[in-house]
């Protein structure tokens, strides 16, 4: 059943199989075991980068397309909830809604961009994902009527997601029963549930196809496979979970902004955790976006202690300055495009296939 | 017997997955020219590609003055004295024919600098050179295109010419000043290896004659003994003489 | 161009050799379409300079990746990284020479300017050098890791500006000759975009020069069109690819300087969200284009200011409207060159 359910792709490495664990097990004991508001944001924000790059591991790992646009489908899953729950109040077919008209859009407009990109260039795609999703993001900001505009959209949540709802006035090992925990648990089991139903998809005929492409699409073609046909279905897939990853980025924060899910920097961010952890893996978007988002607000702490020891030089000092984690996750970016294209997960696992 | 200025010896070509060449032997002496004959697809352009050092050849060796060449970069088979004039022709159309001239004479560094005598010379093989040498040289006819491929290739002196069917949709007339040319470089001591489809233009220069199919050298020998040996010439080029005018 | 006595009519039959210059065309079709939707002739006249004044800068910084493209395919996704260094280096070389910045003195405020544009064109050529050897030579020809570790590069560079200079916004005020405007009647010219004109048209003028009348420039056109060709002739494109690459790193450096003095503010970000900006150029232009890279240049500038102040909500759409409708007239850029 274990083999049914991970699609018979395993870690393959007893240590990816560790910290896999480890980290699954981080998530779902969060409240009870790292208690606080901080930590359980990380863990939420980490869920949910967990589906958004997987989503895009599916598009450049396994399909080989580089799409600068994907933040646009994360958005429009966050502003289809947003927007709903604005204007229908909170209830779940806000929700519903929400998500439902996100999905159409995205899918629409995953196959435009899908279909145009078999008619350029890699570079040229890149090029003109990269203007469409600015261009999406003034979008936002300038339909203010609509978005929020600048400052975005609050609204509450389903009653039941909500903070102030209790399930129980009894807190459970020390941790309060409320809309919060509800939320959070939702969020880490809808991940899970996500994150199985990609394995599933990589693992299929239809993945490896979309491998096969990748590998050399001539090839395909002169196989028999109509290699229009699976990038463009790639591109839709990868744009609906990168859109409910959205959607449950809006439940979580009961906020949305263009810089919440459009920035350029979450584009980046997600770059750097699929290549870190591991281009073509799936498991390299779960460790890879644990990795930077853990380095993201906790190792600022580390650094700082870094930092104060190099206080006598000063370039020392900012080099290793907590402001500069992204200086060394970029540096390791670029050695792992370079060096480790299989990042983190490849590594391990050719470990593991080396005889000790 | 002085050594061969080129040889080939059991070459290999790999492109991708597709193993092009088989194996291939080939010698071409100095002052020869040497034709190489074969149907499409045979490996003709691929064996001149990977002696120019465009496509790498994956065993084998290929040695120019007896040194091995087979790893050496593209510019720096260029510089030992190998000049190639592909079947695309490689003309930059946006540039003037002066220009691409100029850049051919890589001693040059302004026009100026070029032999005047060797560019009457070219001008007297192929006179339209001289009437458009400042129009770009992408509005020129096939026909001055290719003349000006070979002029490129000549401009200065080198040792080894290797000429991807110069021929190929010319007018008969062209053909009778590329031969000219052909023999005149000859008698200069330079060397050539002609790729060609047409045999009845090949015989006319051809000193030697190696027949290329399905990636091997199936036969080799003098042209004077393939031109006059019709059984021989229709085993190996499969089409009678006719149908290669 | 000269046709001498024909001896066969049918050999002469060549046209004239008319230059393509219809492209030009689009600038001033642009600027009088824009006149009468700006209402005041004065106000046009002070949108068209600030236009033609941000066009110059885009172009500076877009020649280099146009023609880095060009010759080798490969696009630089961190080109913005040379531009925010530029900037960066001019707030400290004027940092040091604030006094004569601030003077009145137009000698002494050009004594400021020149040697901050030298000095970023110098750093940001070294640091092009040391970018193409560790971060492009590794992945030619590989266009997928190439988008990724030009990024990468430029996260990287963007972060190392910062351990320098520290991740705020530093002021950048025009040195005081500069300030200000000119009065054309009733027409206002800001003398800072004057100045961005006439760098701007000095810098296309020698690259013209260079292109056309030097052999390098030959190879550098030619490469373009055909590597292969020019590396069977016996030129060595790789070393030529580095250099530039380094001019145009220098280049963009350069415009960041233009680009900080501009704006009168730089900041680490300044680079990458021109980004955008430059692909639509390069784009419009042709890749590998100069010259269609100088008019695309300009268009740009000229639209990003007529619809500033027309219709500010759609600025950046009206840019790639643009480049919509350029491509539409033609698909390959204004000038499309090479064999791709």
């Amino acid at each position: 059943m274990v083999h049914h359910l991970f699609s018979g792709d395993f870690p393959r490495s007893r240590v990816l199989l560790v910290v896999l664990l480890a980290i699954v097990l981080g998530l779902v004991l969060t409240p009870f075991a790292f208690p606080g508001a901080k930590a359980l944001n990380v863990a939420a924000k980490i869920c949910i980068f967990i589906v958004l790059v997987s989503s895009f591991d599916l598009l450049l790992g396994y399909t080989g397309i580089v799409s600068f646009a994907h933040t646009m489908f994360f958005g429009i899953g966050a502003y289809g909830v947003a927007i709903a729950l604005t204007h229908m109040g909170p209830t779940w077919s806000a929700v519903a809604a929400g998500i439902g008209a996100a999905l159409v859009l995205s899918l629409a407009l995953s196959l435009v961009i899908g279909l145009f990109s078999l008619r350029v260039k890699a570079l040229f795609y890149a090029m003109i994902t990269l203007a469409v999703a600015a261009a999406f993001q003034t979008l936002a900001s300038q339909l203010s009527d609509l978005t929020g505009g600048e400052d975005g959209l609050t609204f509450r949540v389903p009653e039941m997601l909500s903070p102030g709802f209790m399930l129980s006035q009894h807190p459970f090992l020390g941790v309060s029963l409320d809309g919060r925990l509800i939320s959070f648990y939702l969020l880490v089991t809808v991940t899970m549930v996500l994150f199985l139903i990609m394995l599933r998809i990589v693992n299929s005929p239809f993945g490896r196809v979309l491998q096969a492409i990748r590998e050399n699409e001539f090839r395909a073609e002169a196989l028999g496979y109509r290699t229009v046909i699976y990038r463009t279905w790639s591109n839709m897939l990868s744009a609906v979970f990168a859109t409910l990853a959205g959607a449950l980025l809006a439940l979580w924060l009961r906020y949305n902004g263009p810089d919440t899910s459009l920035s350029f920097e979450i584009m980046i961010d997600i770059l750097l955790m699929v290549v870190i952890g591991g281009m073509g893996t799936l498991y390299g978007s779960v460790v890879g976006a644990t990795l930077f988002i853990i380095t993201q607000n906790y190792l600022q702490d580390l650094m700082k202690v870094a930092s104060n020891a190099a206080n006598g030089i000063p370039l020392l000092r900012d080099l290793v300055s907590p402001d500069r984690w992204l200086l060394w996750l970029g540096i390791l970016f670029v050695l792992s495009v370079y060096r480790f294209p299989a990042g983190i997960v490849g590594k391990l696992r050719a470990k593991a296939l080396r005889p000790s | 017997m002085k050594a061969p200025l080129l040889e080939l010896e059991g070459v290999h070509t790999h492109i991708g997955a597709y193993h092009i060449l088989h194996g291939v032997d080939l010698k071409v002496g100095h002052g020869e020219l040497t034709v190489l004959l074969g149907r499409n697809g045979a490996g003709k352009t691929t064996t001149l590609r990977t002696i120019m050092g465009l496509w790498h050849a994956s065993s084998g060796g290929v040695r120019f003055e007896g040194e091995d060449i087979h790893a050496r970069t593209t510019p720096e088979i260029a510089r030992l004295g190998i000049a190639y004039v592909p079947e695309n022709m490689g003309i930059f159309a946006d540039l003037t024919v002066r220009e691409n001239m100029l850049l051919a004479a890589r001693s040059a560094k302004r026009i100026d600098d070029i032999d005047s005598k060797r560019l009457d010379w070219i001008f007297g093989l192929f006179p339209a050179l001289r009437r458009f040498w400042q129009h770009p040289a992408g509005l020129l006819s096939g026909g001055q295109k290719q003349m000006m491929a070979v002029a490129r290739a000549i401009i200065e002196p080198r040792q080894l010419l290797l000429i991807d069917e110069p021929s190929k949709g010319l007018a008969p007339a062209i053909i009778q000043n590329m031969i000219v040319a052909f023999r005149e470089l000859k008698q200069k001591e330079t060397s050539i290896l002609l790729v060609e489809q047409n045999f009845n233009f090949a015989r006319q220069l051809g000193d030697q004659v190696a027949v290329m199919d399905g990636g091997r050298i199936v036969h080799t020998g003098s042209m004077a003994e393939l031109a006059g040996d019709e059984g021989l010439q229709q085993r190996l080029l499969g089409l009678s003489l006719a149908a290669h005018q | 161009m000269n046709s001498s006595a024909a001896t066969s009519p049918v050999l002469d039959a060549l046209p004239e050799v008319k230059p393509d210059r219809l492209p030009l065309l689009l600038l001033p079709v642009l600027a009088l379409v824009a006149l009468p939707l700006t209402g005041s002739f004065s106000t046009w006249v002070t949108l068209t300079f600030a236009g033609l004044a941000m066009g110059m800068i885009i172009f500076i910084i877009a020649s280099g990746l146009t023609l880095v493209f060009g010759l080798m395919d490969v696009l630089n996704f961190g080109h913005g990284v040379f531009i925010t260094l530029g900037a960066f280096l001019a707030t400290s070389v004027f940092g040091r020479m604030s006094g004569w910045a601030e003077s009145d003195s137009l000698y002494r405020n050009l004594v400021a300017m020149l040697p901050a544009m030298l000095v970023a064109m110098a750093v940001t050529g070294v640091v092009g050098f040391a970018f193409e050897r560790l971060i492009i030579r590794p992945v030619y020809g590989q266009p997928l890791k190439q988008i990724m570790i030009t990024m990468g590069g430029m996260i990287v560079g963007v972060e190392l500006i910062k351990v320098f200079w520290g991740a705020q916004a530093i002021p950048l005020p025009l040195p005081t000759a500069f300030r200000g405007s000119l009065l054309f009647g009733e027409a206002a010219v800001e003398k800072y975009r004057l100045v961005a004109v006439l760098v701007g048209l000095t810098v296309f003028a020698a690259m013209h020069w260079v292109l056309s009348r030097t052999k390098v420039g030959l190879l550098i056109r030619a490469g373009v069109q055909d590597r292969e060709m020019v590396e069977s002739l016996g030129y060595r494109i790789g070393r030529l690819f580095v250099g530039v690459f380094i001019a145009g790193s220098a280049l963009a450096g350069l415009g960041g300087v233009m680009w900080g003095l501009y704006q009168q503010i730089v900041t680490p970000e300044m680079g990458s969200q021109v980004n955008v900006l430059l692909f639509i150029v390069i784009i419009i232009g042709g890749m590998g284009s100069v010259g269609g890279c100088f008019i695309g240049a300009l268009l740009v500038g000229l639209v990003s200011n007529y619809t500033g102040f027309l219709a500010p909500k759609v600025a950046l759409f009206s840019n790639i409207l643009l480049m919509v409708i350029v491509l539409l007239w033609r698909p390959r850029g204004l000038y499309s060159v090479g064999n791709r």
